[in-house]
């Protein structure tokens, strides 16, 4: 219902020779009409955010349906999880190997790879991951419910679409992106260890004593604040863009609109991730 | 005398600079049948959203029951949308839910019902629209005119005093879509509910409708029967009726 906005003046402009002030008017009213519709979106996306989590509160509360989506988001992204977590401790413990070997310091390997494991790489591939796996299937899925008129048959019953299934997939990924990261590093730190004293020779004293020795409470719980944040970036971007797909400005209509919404979801919840990540360190640290 | 249960007090609604409706009045009788009909994109739509409070009016007032629902949020709406079941154009059932489930969602989620007197009801009513043995198939698997049939049962569990059909019969053949208007007059004999019919399918959606509301340029034209129709003077009207059922007419004057 936005695109109206657009059709203001050009349907005269084409007719005769575009004058300067027209063009200086037209283009005043994109910029105009761009901010109000950002400004349109930010409110709606907020409102999302507010109404997904308060959800909580309504009873009756979806018990079944969360533990649904705690299976579907978290328990059936184990192997994904298990690969990328194992390939990439194994990297970074060659990584490391490579590096440390030059300043004498093998000995450091544990310490390094449990350490960028916890504090980044942890929870933001393990975000990464979810964004790819869950949060797209989330968006197409409610972009789907609200093209086919589903959402609204919900309200027309009576039946919150919030309650009944944003919460759910709100609170299921609130609970698995945190158990997931722990998951990533259990793995991630293990396959640093296969890589580094299995296959380099580091001693697996000095790796485990390593990390012991240099990972401190505020790593771990830099760690999970992050995987927190990320997994509620994730289901607010990713669930809030499906469910206004039929108001996404440019996004068009049918399955081309949930499509290009999916994409968008994609990009803004991975990119978000990472600025997230960038603050949350800044802040934490 | 009947009583009015829904009623709009010069409702304007605009979609940006596009005015949808323009200060539009309208009465619907309690048991009636109203059939709202209109070139696209002139409204019909709207309308109904703005009966089920899926919309607000920029002003005006929409009455129904006698309570104004355009400044009503939350759960006084909620209220009011149980008095309404709706059949939407695509029938809108929960594609991830099994037919059963589907017909089943309203009383689990807005009645205490134990689960065996749920499951009484949901196969009655699956009976009485002849849809016995499709209880375990998803929405999907079934035709159009089944899935219309499926949504009709969905809409009827907790009984509603309104029933709004939106182009119930758009892509159904012929056949079906008499099917359809078949189940439409034995549900609402049985179950007395006031009828909202948006719908192209004219000049036979006129046999159902106790009036005929033709929505153009942001104006409700309000008739009594298609004779009504036949007759207006309103240049537009005449064009839509030459379009839509001019054809039918013409050779019953030639007569």
């Amino acid at each position: 219902m936005h695109e109206v906005y657009h059709n203001g003046l050009q349907g005269n402009v084409l007719l005769h020779k575009t004058l300067p002030e027209e063009s200086m008017i037209r283009y005043l009213e994109k910029i105009g009409s761009n901010t109000i519709w950002l400004l349109e979106d930010l409110g709606r996306m907020g409102s999302f955010l507010v109404f997904g989590l308060g959800g909580v509160f309504k009873r009756p509360f979806r018990f079944s349906a969360m533990i649904r989506q705690v299976r579907l988001i978290g328990a059936n992204s184990f192997w994904v999880i298990f690969f990328v977590a194992g390939f990439t401790g194994m990297v970074l413990g060659l990584q490391g190997y490579y590096t440390l070997r030059k300043f004498g310091s093998e000995g450091a390997l544990g310490s390094a790879v449990s350490l960028s494991l916890l504090r980044e790489l942890g929870p933001v591939l393990t975000a990464l991951m979810v964004t790819g796996r869950a949060g797209s299937a989330m968006c197409a899925e409610i972009g789907i419910m609200r093209n086919s008129e589903q959402l609204d048959a919900l309200e027309c019953m009576a039946i919150d679409p919030f309650r009944y299934l944003i919460t759910p997939k709100f609170l299921a990924t609130l609970i698995s992106v945190p158990i997931l990261t722990v998951f990533f590093n259990g793995v991630g730190i293990f396959g640093g260890y296969l890589a580094g004293c299995g296959l380099l020779g580091v001693n697996p004293g000095a790796y485990w004593s390593g990390m012991e020795q240099s990972v401190v409470n505020q790593d771990i719980n830099m760690g999970i604040i992050k995987s927190f944040v990320f997994a509620l970036v994730i289901v607010w971007v990713c669930a809030g863009r499906g469910y206004f797909v039929h108001v996404i400005r440019g996004a068009g209509f049918g399955a081309e609109g949930v499509s290009k919404v999916t994409t968008q979801a994609v990009v803004l919840s991975s990119v978000a991730i990472l600025i997230w990540d960038y603050l949350l360190t800044a802040i934490l640290l | 005398m009947s009583q009015a249960v829904i009623q709009f007090k010069d409702v304007v609604k605009s979609f940006g600079r596009q005015t949808i409706l323009d200060r539009v009045n309208l009465m619907i009788n309690s048991g009636k049948t109203t059939v709202i009909a209109g070139p696209s994109g002139q409204g019909k739509s709207v309308t109904m959203k703005l009966i089920l409070g899926l919309l607000r009016p920029d002003s005006g007032q929409i009455l129904v029951g006698g309570q104004d629902i355009s400044r009503m949020r939350g759960k006084a709406l909620n209220e009011i949308r149980t008095k309404f079941g709706v059949l939407f154009q695509g029938s809108a059932l929960l594609d991830s839910l099994t037919v059963f489930a589907n017909v089943a969602l309203p009383l689990e989620e807005r009645t205490r019902l134990g689960r065996e007197e749920i499951r009484t009801r949901v196969l009655a009513t699956l009976a009485q629209l002849g849809l016995t043995g499709h209880e375990d198939k998803y929405p999907a698997q079934l035709s159009g005119g089944m899935r219309k049939r499926v949504g009709l049962a969905r809409a009827l569990m907790l009984q509603p005093e309104i029933m709004l059909f939106d182009e119930p019969t758009t892509g159904l053949d012929p056949e079906k879509s008499l099917e359809i208007y078949q189940l439409f007059l034995e549900t609402q004999k049985k179950f007395g509910y006031t009828s909202i019919i948006v719908s192209h399918d004219i000049p036979k959606i006129f046999n159902l409708a106790d009036q005929v509301i033709l929505v153009n340029k942001g104006k409700f034209n309000t008739f009594a029967s298609p004779e009504d129709i036949q007759q207006s003077e309103l240049p537009e009207i005449q064009a839509f009726v030459q379009s839509t059922m001019g054809k039918v007419y013409l050779s019953r004057e030639m007569e």
